[in-house]
Formats: structure tokens, sequence, C-alpha cells
């Protein structure tokens, strides 16, 4: 069977799989709508947890990420993962035993104040909505690459399978298909990683193949690809480029943007009891770690691989005629780009870069793709050719991250049937995370909102009803932006993390922590984490990200104490604390059934089935 | 809070400060302060430092979240404020 066959098949046999869930798990009340009724087992929520968190992002783009950075990425291994320490530890059993449906809403109730749950609701959105714009781009990539439909026939094929599930399920709909993603993403994860460790280091496990030697008897694979790459003129892959200071503070950002995600947190809602919750948020890791700590072996092993077939036996480069199918399949994409530097015919690979910024495609007037004496694509903003220092030769190719996990496969040689499973387990990856967030979205303005703050006296049919048309409303938004993407949709990543890390989590720790918190702290607080963090960002990367309009260079001599914009978040959730505390101290104390509230929430006894109110 | 309420909750307090200090090491300090010196100690063909940025630190908070729901559960039932 051809490739093209194979992949309609596996993704077509997946959503075949998520709508036959969404008829069996339908919602007929808000309990299941928001949270499943409550009634997930800790495993089956720790599994839809962890594929409600790893997105687009960590499926198609982390290996990537890691494969060009090398040690400095750690930061995204360990800050999306050592967040699920705070989120258990400080986070969830409290918020389970509270016993209600949404984020704002124990903000509002613990800070009694309808102000508190508005500005938490609007923190809420703002980080889901730009979110939620990379899981739909994610999804119109997939098609595009992997079934060659238009990016907007994508899109919208991935708008409608979410819009079966999530409006007729909600949370218990979600949750179901949620943990059939995992399954799917998982398998096309790791099967090409154990095909790729055994072939280089003859281990099966990615995770030992990372520390082994080469099969070939070359030494070990990380010193091997140190000594590579220090060769073509790049620094080596496990040295740190970066500073110790930016690295901590972007993990912080990023454990503390992790634990205060509202659509990660009300996955913890879903569960029976307060020791559920604990176990829960342990179970989410595990399935987490499967693929967080198979991912530095994709990336390491793919680099090398990579490496490898461009710059050939000796060395020296391939012929570009010479190259395998899959170079010139990515070429067409767009995600990898050749120009002949030299003359020589050959493709070289180095340290430098062969385009000035992304390569541009030349097009013939009929919109084909222009072609060189080679057939390769015809670029028009090549670099000067200077070869860089310490690298052998000028680097000729432009590729983007992106290809490692996607086009692996390919260049390891697996399997059609490897190919079209990857495919599957990206659809999945961005369609569950896409799904979690809408259902954070629209919990938000049903039941804060409206139930909440404009309708108190709605019934719960009623609120049912408005929760449909909310997802449906998010839905039909997060499709509109996905097809088109406001020009900050690349800085998604550090504005979500920044948002939750500097105004969600802060509040909700002193929520439970500090008894003696009151509403004006907490609403000074998360003005002033939210605030700061905001503009720090808007200074390097422009006022609400409008190119041009930066007051200063986003570069390292002009960030304060050599801070960059991303790893903010911390210094935020820093501010929020302090100012918090000092603004409580000199107003008036907590109402007594406020701090009565919080001593019932430290402890789990009488957590009972929750009610919406 | 008084009694046997307060003393849970210095209990809890005192374990997570614990955990908290094991997830502080493994990540912050052993795979990112101290990096370099613990690359000088290699387990098969990784650096130790970056064995714990990469790998290490993952696991290690895995068990820290199963012994939190583990001694969490003890403590609720020492001082009988758990569930059913």
């Amino acid at each position: 069977m051809d490739l093209q066959t194979l992949t309609y098949l596996f993704v077509g046999g997946t959503f075949a799989l998520y709508i036959g869930i969404a008829i069996w798990a339908r919602a007929s009340t808000t309990g299941e709508f928001y949270v499943a009724g409550k009634g997930v087992h800790p495993v089956a929520n720790g599994m839809a947890t962890a594929a409600d968190w790893m997105s687009a992002a960590s499926f198609i783009s982390m290996a990537g990420l890691i494969a060009f950075k090398g040690y400095d990425a750690s930061v995204y291994l360990m800050g999306w993962t050592g967040g699920y320490v705070l989120l258990a530890m400080l986070l969830a059993p409290y918020l389970r035993k509270f016993g209600k449906f949404t984020v704002p809403e124990f903000i509002g109730e613990r800070y009694y104040s309808q102000t508190a749950r508005v500005v938490a609701v609007i923190c809420l959105i703002v980080a889901s909505i730009t979110y939620v714009i990379g899981q739909m781009k994610g999804v119109g990539v997939a098609f595009g690459r992997f079934l060659e439909v238009d990016f907007e026939v994508g899109v919208l094929v991935g708008m409608s399978i979410v819009f079966i599930y999530a409006v007729l399920g909600g949370m218990k709909g979600i949750t179901y298909t949620q943990i059939a993603q995992y399954c799917v993403l998982i398998f096309a994860y790791t099967i090409p990683a154990i095909f790729i460790s055994l072939t280089l280091t003859g281990n099966p496990v990615p995770q030992i193949g990372l520390g082994s030697e080469l099969a070939d008897g070359s030494g070990y694979m990380l010193a091997k690809l140190d000594t590579v790459m220090m060769d073509l003129g790049f620094k080596a892959y496990t040295v740190q480029k970066g500073t110790s200071l930016n690295m901590v503070l972007l993990t912080l950002s990023l454990m503390i943007g992790t634990a205060g995600l509202p659509h990660v947190i009300i996955r913890f809602f879903t569960v029976p009891k307060v020791r559920d919750a604990r176990a829960s948020a342990g179970w989410a890791l595990v399935f987490i770690a499967i693929l967080y700590t198979t991912a530095p072996a994709v990336g390491s092993m793919a680099r090398l691989n990579m490496i490898n077939t461009v710059n050939g036996v000796d060395s020296q480069g391939t012929a570009y005629t010479a190259l395998p199918a899959w170079f010139k399949r990515w070429e067409n994409t767009g995600l990898l780009a050749w120009y002949d530097h030299n003359g020589d015919g050959k493709v070289q690979h180095a340290a430098g870069s062969a385009f000035e910024g992304k390569p541009r495609f030349v097009t013939n007037e009929d919109g084909s793709a222009k072609r060189g004496g080679y057939e390769e694509r015809v670029v028009s903003n090549p670099s000067d050719g200077g070869r860089k220092e310490g690298a052998p030769f000028a680097n000729e190719i432009y590729v983007d991250r992106d290809i490692m996990v996607l086009a692996n496969p390919e260049i390891a040689n697996l399997p059609f049937w490897v190919i079209a499973l990857v495919a599957a387990g990206g659809l999945a990856a961005a369609l569950s995370t896409a799904a979690g967030l809408l259902l954070a979205i629209s919990s938000a303005i049903s039941h804060d909102l409206l139930k909440g703050i404009f309708r108190p006296d709605i019934s719960e049919k009623q609120e049912l009803m408005a929760g449909r048309i909310a997802m449906a409303g998010a839905i039909i938004v997060a499709g509109y932006l996905g097809m088109n993407p406001p020009g900050f949709a690349a800085q998604v990543v550090a504005l979500a993390f920044g948002l939750a890390a500097s105004s969600i989590f802060p509040a909700l720790m002193m929520g439970i922590f500090y008894k003696k918190m009151n509403n004006i702290g907490a609403v000074a607080g998360m003005l002033a984490g939210l605030g700061t963090t905001l503009i720090y960002i808007f200074i390097y990367k422009g006022w609400f990200f409008i190119p041009g309009t930066n007051n200063l260079p986003n570069d390292a001599a002009n960030w304060v104490m050599g801070i960059q914009p991303e790893s903010f978040g911390a210094v935020g959730a820093l501010i929020n604390f302090v100012v918090a505390i000092i603004v409580s101290k000199v107003t008036a104390a907590p109402p007594e059934h406020i701090q009565h509230l919080v001593e019932d929430i430290r402890v789990p006894k009488g957590a009972g089935t929750a009610t919406g109110h | 809070m008084s009694g046997s309420a307060g003393d849970y909750w210095k209990a809890n307090i005192r374990l997570v400060s614990i955990l908290l200090v094991i997830w502080f090491v493994v990540s912050y300090l052993f795979g990112i302060i101290l990096v370099d010196v613990l690359n000088q100690i290699q387990i098969g063909g990784v650096g130790l430092g970056f064995w714990f940025a990469q790998q290490g630190s993952i696991f290690t908070f895995l068990i820290l979240i199963f012994v939190y729901a583990k001694k969490m559960n003890a403590l609720d039932r020492k001082f009988d404020v758990h569930e059913d």
C-alpha cells in the first residue's frame, strides 16, 4: 500500500474512534460537562492529563528544539515536567477539595471578590486562546504535510472533529477521547524512537541508547555528536551556551506556568477524591515522562543522522542528485532549502546560515516552484556564502526544527506505516490539547461569567446549553485564528506561561497556604505580576507584539540583569507574591468565614461529590 | 487552626518542604548550576550533569510525587482527617 493510502487509513481510523467515543460519552448534566461527573479513575485522569498537556509543540517541535539547542533545551524538559511536582503538592489536592468547577470560581470565592474572579477569567481566556491558535495551526500543518490537503481544509476537518466530541460530551467526552489520543500519540512517538535507537546504538530503549556506544564502533553516541558538531564549527552539543541565570529563571517560569495553566488544573477536578488528585498528578507525569525522556534521544540521534546523511561518509557533502527522496519531499514543503554556495553540486551542512533569514522560494509565473540545474528549488535570498570560523566549508542548507520529528522516520528509512502513524500522532497531540483548552475557555464563559456574574438565576439545563454554545463559539474563534494567525502567534509560549506564572499560580497558592491573604492583596498582586510581566515582554518584543514598537532591542546587552523576556514569568510571580503580602498586611484581614473555608480545604475529610453551588 | 488540625498542617508543610528541596537540588543545582562539575563524572556515555538535566530530574520528579501521595495518605489517617 502506498504512503498516502496508509496515512488516510491511520488518520481516518483514529478519527472514527474519537467520534465513536463522543457518541458513547455524552454529557447530560453541567457536572458531566465541566468535570466529567468527578468520576474519572486517577490513572485514567493521568493519561488524559498527559494528552491534554502534550501539545503539537511537545510532539512536533520539542525534539527539534533539543536537536538544535542541545544541552540548553534541558530547560524545556525540566520546566514542563517539574511543574507537576508543584501542582501535586501545592494546588491539585486542595482545589479538588474545594470541589467546584473552574479556576476563576475558586479565586472569586476565596477572595470574596467578583473583581478577582473577572481578572482570573481574563487571564485564563488570554492564555488559553493564544495557546489554542498554535494547536489549530498544528492540525493544519499536519494535514498539509501528510495528506496534501489545503491548510484551511485541514483546520476545518480538525475543528469539526473537536466540535463533535467537545460540544456533545464536554469534559466527559474530552476525557475519554484524550485517553485514546494519548495511546495514539505515545505509540507514534516511541516506535520511531525505538527503531532509531536500535539502528544507531543497538539498544532498543532510547533512554539507554542516549548513553550508549554507537553500533558502528565509533565510540559513545553523545561524544561522537560533540566531535562531529565541533568539526563543523558548531558549539559542542552537550555544552551550555546560555547563561545559568537565564536557564534557572526560564525553567522556573515554565514550572510555575505549567502549574498555573487552568486547562491542566481543571483536569484534577474530575477525580473522585482528594487522594486521587495527589496520585493522579503522579500518573500524569508517568505518561508525560515516557515522551519527555524519549525526546532527548530522538533529538540527538536525529541530529547525528541528519548530519551524516547530508555530509556523507567522507564528511565532504553529498551530491544533490544522490540524496534520498525525503530531502526533496521536505524541500517541496519549504522546510528544507539548499543553495550551492561553492558550485560543486554537493550539499554541505556546517555552522553558519546559508540564507539571509528564512529561505524565500522563487515561483514560476504559473505558480509552480522554479527549479534549478539539479531540479532543486530556486531560492532568492542566499547569504554571502562565507565560511564560518571553525567550519570546513560554508553551510548550504536551511533546516526547519519541526522536521526532526516529522521527517525522522524517513531519514532513518523506516517503513511507511510508521510515517502514517506519526501523522496520526501529531494530530492526536494537537486535537487533545485544543479540546482541553476549549473546555477551559467555554466553562469560564458559561460558568464564571454567565452563571456566576451576569445571570445567576439560569437553570442547570440552560447553563448546559450555554456551555455548549460557548464551546461552539470558542471552536469557531480558534479555527478562524488558526487560519489567520495574528503576527504574535510565535510568541504564544512566552505569553501563556508568563501570564499563568505571574498571575494565576501565586493567587491560587496564597489562597491555600496564606490564610490571611485578603481580596485587595490578591487582586493587587495579580495585577502587579501580570502588568510587569506583560510590560517586560512588550518592551523587548513590541507592544502587543506589533513589530517595530519595541522600546529596546531584544538582545542580551539590553535585558535587565541579562534576563530574557521568556524567563520573566518567574520574576513576575515573585512581584505578585511580594505586592500581595505587603498590601494584605496593611488592609483588613479576610472575614471569619473565608478563614474557615481555607481551614476546610486544607483537610481532605468531607470532600463529597462536588456540587455546582 | 488548633490542636490536631494545626499539627496535621505543620506535618504537611514539613513533608512538602523536604520534597521541594530535593526537587530544587536535582533540577536547578545538579542540572544547571553544578552541571560542569557533575559532567566530570560519566555514566555510560553521558555526563552526570547533562543526565540530570535531560533524564534524571524527570525520574526524580516522578518519585517525589508518589512519595508525597503515599506519605500524605498516611498523614490523613494518622490525624484522622481522611475521606470515607
